[in-house]
């Protein structure tokens, strides 16, 4: 019958679409599993003729062609890169909650309507572009005050600029989605502005602002184009601010067109450190934001 | 439910997109040869030139010139992904056995920026500042100022040529500053008063200073005659021996007409 | 006592707190403002029309690299965007809730926090030296699809998930198959908002700098084919900026970065608020 064939083939096609889009959904385990493999396999050779430890602690990254003259420390870019990211954060987690807080509860809605579509404007533009005004406007300015100019103070302000607009949108978010009736409540009882936001609202918030924050981290603890063009890149552990340092990624970036052998494997495994570190650092962020929300009680 | 324009809308936008750039495509030249080259940032501006002549004379050629550094010109040109590849050293044993091409000579210059007052350098103090020896510049009769060492990265024909050259057995000091290409050190050094790098002579212009070296000035004539002592080879390398349009190509490049135009660009000719 | 004290902390938090609105937007100005002063006077008919001179001299404009950005984009879209919201449509209207799918979901997220640059070496040691796609948009764009799968899955998911159950049950009480329903009523419905993450992946495409840097090559010449290497607008920056000494050419091109993410965002602002709209609209 007609009908018969009709709905078989009706049934086949939702069959094996739904087949279809199960691989599609599987896609991404599949690709992070062949990422996973693949640098793990491509590190291993370095990681052998190193040592795990030597790699880890190493001071001197000294790649070589000759076999056994290169040297695979990455101490100086975990450093680097701990230090750069740190530093970014300690600047623009005050500017950009603050920020948001100006967004979301003081600022007068004409200077919002100008702010905010510029905050997600900066959200969207790519690292480049920062590390070019880096490169031309902050790194001549460091210079003035101490060093070569291209140094851990550049890279951070670099990094600060270009992390502050993701904190601020998904902050001012967080706080504005707290319920209106919190904020009645709080100044029903009397408590002024800022004593709503700060013990009100902010803790509201605080899932939503440590995700920004964490986003941020992740955003900066990865950069590489940007920090090739403003660190300096010396493999040595940064002295001071001024001194010139390196970071994983950027060290990644730099020499990875033109590595091979052992250079090349090395250049993997600090992928995989740099990837643990990012896991470990969102590990802690989420123990802290649990931690934190079991202390707040249920509200 | 009207939902079908909305949707129609994008597919055509999207469309649009791809054609219009499938346009753009067609309005090229049409390719009769395309040579690929890549490599040494010290010969790219040479082999540029050098491709800019040959494409005047024959118009169905497309010449793509690339840098990324002698490593990729070498590592290139074995596997295949290059035609040519472009080297500013000597092949090392170890290395695959390419065949190689004598383009041009080309002598390093050891650069500072032009406020800095020192004139020049023996051997011996530039390989002390380099290595991380000598931190200041008043140790060699300059200011009383930390000296920035401008290095670039690893894989640079460059590098390995002044390491071969200059330092010997010496290690380039850990705390030198990278940078990525020989534009970047030209620029990392032209902005720095206190800063010192190494350089292809060829590159060296008004915004750098290239230091006399035990005496000798880093001048053209200087290394063509031999006096100069930092000079390497430069070299397109092949895989095999080169047939059809690369033959052709690298012919000219060490033809009469072409060694001429490696003497307009400042690097040494070797006809 | 304290009566005072938290009034004077008002005072003080208020200031504080537009202190770090003036220092934002004194960094929006350096950024955006700096990279248009220097680099509008240099855009113009002849910029966007004339090809980039190869080498140090960094002359010329930058034809062939907005070609290779619409290769490299519409290429990566036309792999992305079946595969995100086919992912996306399976994981908001079929998945159960087992193990299974908290594993993709976890998988997803994982992936969402990877840097570009271990993206890159992937692409880099896998599809160009492995499968010997060489520096090649190809190589580029399958990279980006990796990369900004995640992203498309979940926003995607979002607005799949926001369309009103009412939609499905209605078109289900019909007789439609699951499929259809999902194909005709579904989809459509969520376009709005499918779209939204759809532009902002482009957004993030033409913005990637490290992932593309160690897989596509960074040739100036015209890309004749997918397996032709090229350079995209940021990375045109990046080259500009460390090779050559035209740092105007690079503000100029960051102009032109920065344009393209003025109109996406517009874009995907208007849709959103469309998407709000039509979905506040039904029940």
């Amino acid at each position: 019958m007609i009908e018969k064939g009709y709905m078989r083939s009706r049934y086949l096609i939702d069959r094996s679409s739904r087949m279809l889009l199960l691989v599609c959904a599987f896609l991404s385990l599949v690709i992070l599993a062949a990422i996973a493999v693949y640098t793990f396999r491509a590190a291993l050779p370095a990681i052998r003729e190193v040592g795990l430890w030597h790699f880890l602690f190493g001071e001197v990254w000294r790649p070589s062609d000759t076999p056994g003259e290169g040297r695979y420390g990455i101490l100086p870019m975990i450093v680097g890169s701990v230090v750069v990211t740190a530093g970014a954060l300690i600047l623009a987690v005050p500017l950009g909650i603050g920020c948001a807080i100006l967004l979301a509860e003081v600022a007068p809605q004409r200077v919002r309507q100008f702010l905010r579509p510029a905050v997600e404007l900066l959200v969207g533009i790519p690292s480049v572009v920062y590390g070019l005004v880096g490169l031309v406007i902050v790194v001549p300015l460091v210079r003035r005050i101490e060093g070569p100019g291209l140094s851990v103070a550049a890279g951070i302000i670099v990094l600060a600029v270009m992390i502050l607009p993701t904190i601020v949108s998904i902050s001012e978010d967080s706080i504005r989605a707290v319920p209106k009736s919190h904020r009645e409540g709080a100044l029903a009882l009397g408590a002024t502005h800022w004593q709503t936001i700060w013990r009100v609202l902010l803790p509201g918030a605080r899932s939503g602002i440590v995700a920004s924050v964490v986003l941020a981290m992740g955003r900066a603890i990865g950069e590489a184009m940007a920090m090739i063009m403003v660190l300096g890149n010396a493999a040595v552990i940064p002295s001071s601010l001024f001194s010139p340092a390196s970071t994983l990624a950027g060290t990644i970036a730099a020499e990875a067109p033109e590595a091979s052998g052992v250079q090349r494997s090395a250049l993997f495994a600090m992928s995989v450190v740099l990837f643990l570190l990012i896991i470990v650092i969102n590990g802690v962020a989420l123990i802290i934001m649990r931690r934190g929300s079991r202390a707040q009680g249920v509200c | 439910m009207t939902v079908k324009p909305s949707r129609g809308w994008i597919l055509l936008a999207l469309a649009g997109v791809l054609g219009l750039s499938l346009v753009l495509v067609g309005c090229g030249k049409q390719l009769s040869g395309s040579v690929t080259e890549g490599g040494s940032t010290t010969v790219q501006p040479l082999a540029q030139a050098l491709a800019d002549a040959f494409q005047l004379k024959h118009p169905d050629v497309a010449i793509t010139i690339a840098g990324g550094g002698t490593a990729a010109g070498i590592t290139g040109a074995n596997d295949g992904t290059l035609d040519i590849g472009a080297a500013s050293r000597d092949l090392k044993s170890g290395e695959p056995a390419l065949v190689t091409h004598l383009l041009a000579k080309d002598g390093i210059g050891i650069i500072t920026n032009p406020g800095n007052a020192v004139p020049g350098l023996t051997k011996a103090q530039v390989v002390s500042i380099f290595s991380g020896a000598i931190t200041n510049w008043q140790d060699v009769g300059g200011v009383n100022h930390t000296i920035d060492v401008f290095v670039r990265e690893s894989g640079s024909g460059t590098r390995t040529a002044f390491q071969d050259l200059v330092m010997g057995s010496e290690n380039i000091t850990s705390s030198a500053l990278q940078q990525t290409s020989s534009g970047a050190i030209k620029q990392a050094v032209a902005g720095d008063h206190n800063a010192i790098g190494f350089e292809s002579l060829a590159y060296v212009d008004s915004s750098i200073k290239a230091l006399a070296i035990d005496g000798v000035a880093a001048t053209e004539a200087n290394a063509k005659d031999g006096i100069y002592p930092i000079v390497r080879p430069l070299y397109f390398l092949t895989k095999e021996q080169p047939t059809g349009l690369v033959k052709d190509f690298i012919d000219f490049c060490q033809s009469t007409e072409g060694q001429q135009i490696v003497a307009e660009n400042g690097y040494i000719a070797v006809k | 006592m304290p009566r005072v004290s938290a009034r004077l902390t008002q005072k003080l938090a208020v200031v504080g707190i537009w202190a770090t609105g003036a220092t934002t937007v004194l960094a929006l100005l350096v950024i955006i403002g700096y990279t248009m002063y220097r680099g509008l006077p240099h855009i113009g008919w002849s910029f966007l029309t004339t090809a980039p001179k190869g080498g140090t001299s960094g002359a010329g404009g930058i034809s062939t690299v907005i070609v290779s950005t619409l290769y490299l984009v519409g290429l990566t879209l036309l792999i992305l965007v079946p595969l995100g919201v086919g992912a996306a449509v399976y994981l908001a209207e079929y998945a159960p809730d087992n193990r299974l799918t908290r594993f993709i979901r976890f998988g997803t997220e994982v992936l969402a926090g990877v840097p570009s640059i271990v993206f890159g070496m992937f692409g880099f040691a896998f599809l160009v030296i492995a499968l010997h796609f060489h520096f090649s948009i190809l190589s580029g764009a399958l990279t980006l699809v990796c990369l900004l799968l995640p992203t498309l899955i979940r926003t995607s998911e979002e607005a799949i998930k926001a369309v009103p159950r009412s939609y499905r049950e209605a078109a289900l009480a019909l007789g439609a198959t699951r499929w259809q329903t999902t194909w005709r009523v579904t989809l459509p419905a969520a376009i709005s908002g499918i779209a939204t993450g759809v532009i902002l992946c482009i957004g993030r495409a033409v913005g990637e700098t490290a992932a593309l840097y160690v897989t596509m090559g960074g040739t100036t010449a015209l890309p004749t084919s997918l397996l032709s290497s090229g350079r995209t607008l940021a990375l045109h920056v990046f080259y500009l900026a460390t090779v050559t000494n035209n740092l105007d050419g690079a503000f100029a091109t960051g102009v032109i970065l920065i344009i393209v993410i003025v109109v996406a965002n517009s874009i995907t602002n208007w849709l959103s608020q469309r998407f709000r709209a039509r979905m506040a609209g039904g029940t």
